[in-house]
């Protein structure tokens, strides 16, 4: 099976090119509308697709993705949950979100529930020191958690599944 | 003196970052002036302005300008990057702007080209800021079909290309020349210096001037009323206002627009609403986490570059982050070298290797094996991959970036300030603090939960 932009994305992938004297500078935005296009991560096929269209290696694209903790190299869940861990949330409860979301979902930091829905990481700071603790899920922040909040946002993304 | 907003100036606009307020509030004014100036005029008033870089290191943004070879200089295309990347722990200031005046700042961006004749702009958005992109992408869209961006803008002659570029998620992308290989497609990996400054060689091995948001955002105030008005606010030398994210045990952490030397204590009680649940102040860290911490009897200090530097910590990117008396030290010191072994990114042997074994040694502490030797021998190893920040333990400069640094100073600070609570870590296999890790969101802070 091989990969192939939808008509849209590849306008937004020749559009992209204009942007920069070079293709290779490209690779960021690209691998992060490939994550979009093809299911949430990207895959060998989706490496060797970037190589070719950038006229790149596929070592090359891997070397530049394998540095940034965005793109995944796996399939995850419908929802990743991203915990930020760093010091002004944790003085104000993170580790204890994780332990919540840890008990309520049945999986550890690092994995997936089994019917495919959540996953849970930590993060490093996400820039939301003020409203700590947070969790990102997928593009968007939740600020100033609590946990009947937290029951609440886990609700809301199982009806959205 | 009545408070001066210069980036907050649009706090009580509603709708801000739409074209149509922006306008209504002034954005974009600042363009015909500036397009009637000559572009060294431009710099120069910066200059005069002593307005110094608002990132973390505080270099004088006027003189970083004057580095790029204009006129008859210029043999190459000049590039202007912003770095939006916002990576420190404890920092989310230049998300304000973003969300809420992402205007202000393309006006500085287009001003900061043509002083340095530049007509390609980028700015480099960290990946998590999803929301954030958007709405700058809005902006910019918006302000290329009002004309203030693209060709021949408001018929001065000058182009100028502005692309958001978005990260994906490394804190080392936010030191200015691991951004430049970012935003070439490549690893996040901090050049060599010499050469010091992007200036000299920079994107697409091009002259290029990097400058944080909220540094340029402060460009079309000077230019509307002088880089002299803007020198008499705050304080010789630490001229302008600043953004200071505050994090932590405070009743209201938030964004505060400050003249520079305010007093650390004035900013908490007056601002900040003071100290959570009438909490005992324990420590406050003043400038992001790669900054000594300050223990509450060193806090009586003003918040600017040089009056931190002359005790022992430092500005940095304005993030204060105020703990109180039920943090225990420990905590603090392993969640920071957590971030710092995570985060660095492999090229030098001290860093990549000093990390995790400084964090391996407090985790051990945490752990209750901690032995009493631990602590020196992990200050050995500080001084090792860093040293500290007034030169009295090793020699600064081990590694490439400042990562090096940026580890080994909170750790040194940490270990020296509050050495009873890791000996008695050590010695009792437990914290000496009541810590409390319960989630502590204040009821009025919690806003609906929306689905999106």
């Amino acid at each position: 099976m091989s990969l192939k932009f939808s008509d849209e994305a590849q306008k937004k992938f020749e559009n992209l090119l204009t942007r920069y004297p070079n293709k290779r500078a490209a690779l960021l935005p690209v691998l992060h509308l490939a994550q979009e296009e093809f299911g949430g991560w990207v895959s060998p096929e989706a490496i060797s697709y970037i190589a070719q269209l950038l006229g790149l290696t596929e070592l090359d694209v891997y070397d530049t993705m394998s540095f940034y903790t965005m793109f995944y190299n796996q399939k995850m869940g419908r929802f990743v949950i991203e915990v930020c861990r760093t010091l002004s949330c944790e003085i104000m409860g993170a580790s204890t979100v994780t332990e919540y979301l840890e008990n309520k979902l049945g999986i550890k930091s690092g994995e997936t529930t089994a019917d495919g829905l959540f996953s849970i990481r930590n993060a490093e700071c996400l820039g939301s020191c003020g409203t700590a603790p947070m969790m990102k899920v997928n593009d968007d922040f939740y600020e100033n958690l609590t946990t009947q909040k937290l029951d609440k946002i886990i609700d809301l993304l199982k009806q959205k599944a | 003196m009545a408070e001066i907003k210069i980036l907050m100036a649009k706090e009580n606009v509603k709708n801000s970052h739409q074209i149509d307020v922006a306008l209504a509030n002034g954005a974009y004014s600042n363009l015909e002036k500036a397009f009637k100036m000559k572009s060294v005029e431009i710099t120069e008033e910066v200059k005069k302005s002593g307005l110094r870089g608002r990132g973390g290191a505080g270099f004088p943004a006027g003189i970083k300008w004057s580095f790029m070879p204009t006129g008859d200089r210029k043999k190459k295309p000049n590039y202007v990057v912003i770095n939006a990347d916002e990576s420190e722990p404890g920092t989310f200031k230049d998300r304000w702007i973003l969300e809420r005046d992402p205007h202000l700042l393309i006006e500085g961006i287009v001003i900061t080209s043509y002083a340095v004749e530049s007509n390609t702009a980028y700015v480099y958005i960290r990946g998590e800021y999803v929301k954030q992109a958007k709405i700058l992408q809005k902006a910019i869209d918006e302000a290329y079909e009002k004309g203030f961006l693209g060709k021949n803008i408001l018929g001065s002659g000058f182009d100028l290309e502005l692309t958001l570029h978005r990260g994906a998620g490394a804190y080392v992308c936010g030191e200015e020349t691991a951004l430049l290989e970012s935003l070439e497609g490549k690893r996040g990996y901090p050049r060599i210096k010499p050469p010091y400054f992007p200036a000299a060689i920079g994107l697409f091995h091009c002259p290029t001037l990097v400058n944080n948001v909220e540094t340029i955002s402060n460009v079309p105030w000077i230019l509307e009323n002088g880089g002299e008005e803007f020198a008499k606010i705050g304080k010789p030398n630490n001229t302008g206002t600043k953004l200071l994210c505050v994090s932590g045990h405070v009743n209201f952490p938030g964004v505060y627009e400050v003249p520079l030397g305010i007093n650390l204590l004035t900013l908490l009680e007056t601002y900040c609403g003071g100290i959570r649940s009438r909490n005992k102040l324990k420590a406050v860290i003043p400038g992001g986490s790669s900054m000594p911490v300050l223990k509450a009897e060193e806090c009586n200090v003003e918040m600017d570059f040089d009056s931190l530097k002359k005790a022992g910590t430092g500005l940095g990117s304005g993030a204060v982050i105020v703990m109180d008396e039920t943090t225990c030290m420990v905590d603090v010191s392993l969640n920071l070298l957590k971030f710092y072994a995570h985060e660095s990114c492999g090229q030098c042997t001290p860093c990549r290797e000093g990390m995790p074994w400084m964090k391996r040694m407090v985790q051990r502490i945490k752990d209750g094996n901690g032995r009493p030797e631990d602590i020196p021998l992990i200050l050995n190893v500080a001084d090792y991959v860093g040293g500290d920040i007034d030169f009295s333990r090793g020699k600064l400069g081990k590694t490439i970036c400042a990562l090096g640094e940026a580890g080994s100073w909170p750790t040194i600070a940490l270990l020296n300030k509050f050495r009873e609570e890791f000996e008695y870590f050590c010695n009792n296999g437990k914290s000496m603090i009541n810590r409390d890790k319960s989630i502590k969101t204040p009821e009025n802070a919690v806003p609906e939960v929306v689905a999106t």
